[in-house]
């Protein structure tokens, strides 16, 4: 009808919308202490493993009179077995094991929101068929066949490790969204939509997931959470061969240099045990942050 | 084309397939034992093509050091027949012919042998450290699941209570440090730097020289080789089931029969248990059985670090000592455990939630 609905939003609404919304949240954010701890720990994380290794000059030389070390002015998290500065290796750790959480959760969450749903708005046997798929996944021991998997194709390129985790942990994601999908397919702007025979790819994609955005992203960072869990884990366990180093393969020599049982060695190991729990605690908490923010319905609930 | 299919029922006549089996199959039980079927069907799929097909696999590394150690006098031919024997299955047979007596083989628990030791099977070998596995991994899991649910209903009851923050907070905080780094920092304080724990004495899965059966000893000594491992398997989901109980008795007393229950003047306890526990258990015990997959998995670290003799240390065990037909065998039975406790929550669900029996199953 008249142009002015139609016509293209100007530069400055495009622009304003976002920045209100981001201020809303940041508002609603602040008003919770807990996720607002998590956001930071996120932040302050991304710029350790990202921005922090282009000013701190890599120092790996080993120095075998300064093993195990307590924290000093030198060395603010002490040494580890062969007499290495600790915080610089927590520095340089953290990029592979953070690039590889995201990798797979995209990879997981693409696979997760495409096919769960495709599925769910194509119903009939294409439905039967992928659920049938997914639960049967769903009930494997995904670690076992992980490390079966990582000791069978020794996996070198942290590309490859992303999308074997990616592969392993769709299953559970894929059904939740399923289930969204099967009840959001029903309103009314869907239903308009396949009235104008929109077709599928724009039903689903332009209809249906952007109302599904803030989901999405909280489970795009639980899927992180699973990734980097079972990625320290199979590093930890020796199963993926070594090179460089991060936090998992700090933890993988604390236990076979036999720094566990050392009593001195404790500043070595606390500092990627902490490290790796302190990502996924803010993780977790910035998403139940964001599920109190984006579904005030569960508030408290 | 592309136009979203709308459900048509055909208005045939005649015999229509659907009628006789689609009922059938929507009835939960016949649903959960086709689950399970197919669950280790994949699986056994998965692991024959993984350990044949994949570059570098098992058995032409096998096949190559066989004839590296015999240092030429054994053809490419003998040692594949060798190779045979060691992994119960032809290698000189077409693919196909191969995967069927693999199954078959299966189905009669041969899983071949051990490449160290040529004359155990891994069938014994699995059979001596699973019960251990099944027996912490249990333990620990439903601990943690009855407590959960008792703290998470409590955390429900009174809500923004000191109880309910420390529950909901703490449960959440400890859920999301990874179970080996729990165990870490327990064997870090609790054992090396206070001295609180002698792990030394705890390594295997009962003290040696033991007699095994049902003696007060014996069972005591099984329960302290295991407390550290029960402790790992309790504490990690722990918060998971305060938070999901919570929520699902929040949403319960808000249903108009808890209302009406209260109308009535029944006594606030029997409110309690019959109505909003009951029904807010239901739909937690098909997370459990879910979440014995992950304990199950997630094992394997933690018997590593504790050295306790379970499925998952001699997992990685294997791995280290590239026994391959162990590692195949460790993921099948390991797999069809957790399917079978799957199917036992699924029946277990279908019995205590009568709706579903009839309803065609609690899909979505």
């Amino acid at each position: 009808m008249s142009t002015a609905i139609l016509a293209r939003p100007t530069l400055g609404q495009r622009v304003a919308g976002p920045m209100v919304a981001t201020f809303e949240f940041l508002r609603l954010l602040a008003t919770r202490p807990i996720g607002l701890a998590g956001f930071v720990g996120i932040v302050f994380f991304i710029f350790l493993a990202f921005v922090a290794p282009l000013f701190v000059p890599l120092r790996n030389d080993p120095s075998l009179v300064d093993i195990y070390q307590a924290p000093s002015a030198a060395h603010p998290l002490g040494t580890d077995f062969q007499g290495r500065d600790v915080l610089n290796q927590i520095v340089y750790g953290g990029r592979d094991i953070l690039t590889v959480a995201i990798l797979a959760a995209l990879v997981s969450t693409f696979i997760a929101i495409s096919i769960g749903s495709v599925a769910a708005t194509v119903g009939g046997r294409l439905d039967t068929a992928i659920l049938a798929i997914t639960d049967v996944t769903l009930t494997l021991p995904k670690l076992i066949l992980l490390i079966a998997v990582a000791a069978i194709l020794r996996p070198t390129s942290f590309v490859f490790l992303a999308v074997i985790l990616g592969l392993l942990q769709w299953s559970s994601l894929l059904r939740q969204v399923r289930s969204q999908v099967l009840s959001l397919k029903e309103r009314d702007y869907v239903e308009a939509a396949r009235s104008l025979d929109l077709g599928l790819f724009h039903i689903v994609f332009r209809e249906i997931l952007p109302t599904m955005r803030s989901y999405i992203v909280i489970h795009f960072i639980l899927a992180m959470t699973e990734a980097m869990y079972a990625q320290v884990f199979i590093i930890f366990l020796g199963l993926v061969p070594v090179s460089g180093s991060n936090w998992g393969i700090m933890l993988y020599f604390a236990q076979g240099q036999g720094a566990l049982f050392y009593k001195d060695s404790i500043w070595y190991i606390l500092s990627p045990i902490l490290a790796v729990s302190l990502v996924q605690l803010s993780l977790v908490s910035f998403a139940g942050a964001l599920e109190d923010i984006f579904n005030p319905r569960l508030r408290g609930a | 084309m592309t136009a979203v299919p709308v459900a048509t029922k055909p208005v045939g006549v005649g015999w229509d397939p659907r009628r006789y089996f689609g009922g059938f199959w929507r009835h939960p039980f016949a649903r959960a034992v086709l689950k399970a079927v197919l669950t280790v069907w994949v699986t056994t799929t998965l692991t024959f093509f993984l350990i044949r097909l994949m570059p570098g696999n098992p058995v032409e590394l096998k096949i190559d050091e066989l004839i590296q150690t015999a240092n030429g006098a054994l053809t490419y031919d003998d040692a594949k027949a060798i190779a045979s024997g060691l992994f119960a299955i032809d290698l000189n047979a077409p693919l196909h012919e191969q995967y069927l007596s693999f199954i078959g083989s299966l189905l009669r628990l041969d899983l071949g042998r051990s490449f160290l030791s040529s004359g155990t099977t891994v069938t014994s070998i699995i059979l001596a450290v699973l019960p251990w596995t099944l027996f912490s991994v249990g333990t620990g899991l439903l601990l943690s699941f009855v407590a959960g649910i008792f703290l998470g209903l409590l955390a429900a009851y009174r809500r923004n209570s000191l109880l309910d923050r420390i529950a909901s907070t703490g449960g959440s905080l400890v859920s999301s440090i990874p179970n080996y780094n729990l165990a870490l920092l327990i064997i870090l304080f609790a054992g090396v730097q206070w001295h609180l724990i002698n792990f030394t004495s705890m390594r295997g899965a009962y003290t040696s020289g033991l007699e095994p059966g049902f003696t007060p000893a014996f069972i005591a000594d099984i329960f302290y080789h295991a407390a550290l491992p029960i402790t790992i398997y309790f504490l990690t989901p722990l918060g998971h089931w305060i938070l999901s109980m919570r929520s699902a008795t929040l949403s319960a007393l808000e249903e108009d029969y808890v209302t009406a229950a209260r109308a009535r003047g029944l006594s606030d306890g029997r409110i309690r248990t019959a109505y909003v526990g009951r029904n807010a258990v239901l739909p937690l015990v098909t997370q459990l059985a879910i979440s014995v997959g992950f304990i199950v998995g997630g094992a394997a670290v933690i018997e590593q670090l504790f050295a306790y003799q379970g499925v998952g240390k001699r997992l990685l065990d294997s791995v280290t000592q590239r026994d391959y037909p162990v590692i195949q065998g460790v993921v099948l039975l390991t797999t069809i455990s957790v399917v079978v406790a799957n199917l036992a929550a699924d029946l277990l669900y279908s019995k205590l939630d009568p709706r579903i029996g009839r309803a065609g199953g609690a899909a979505g």
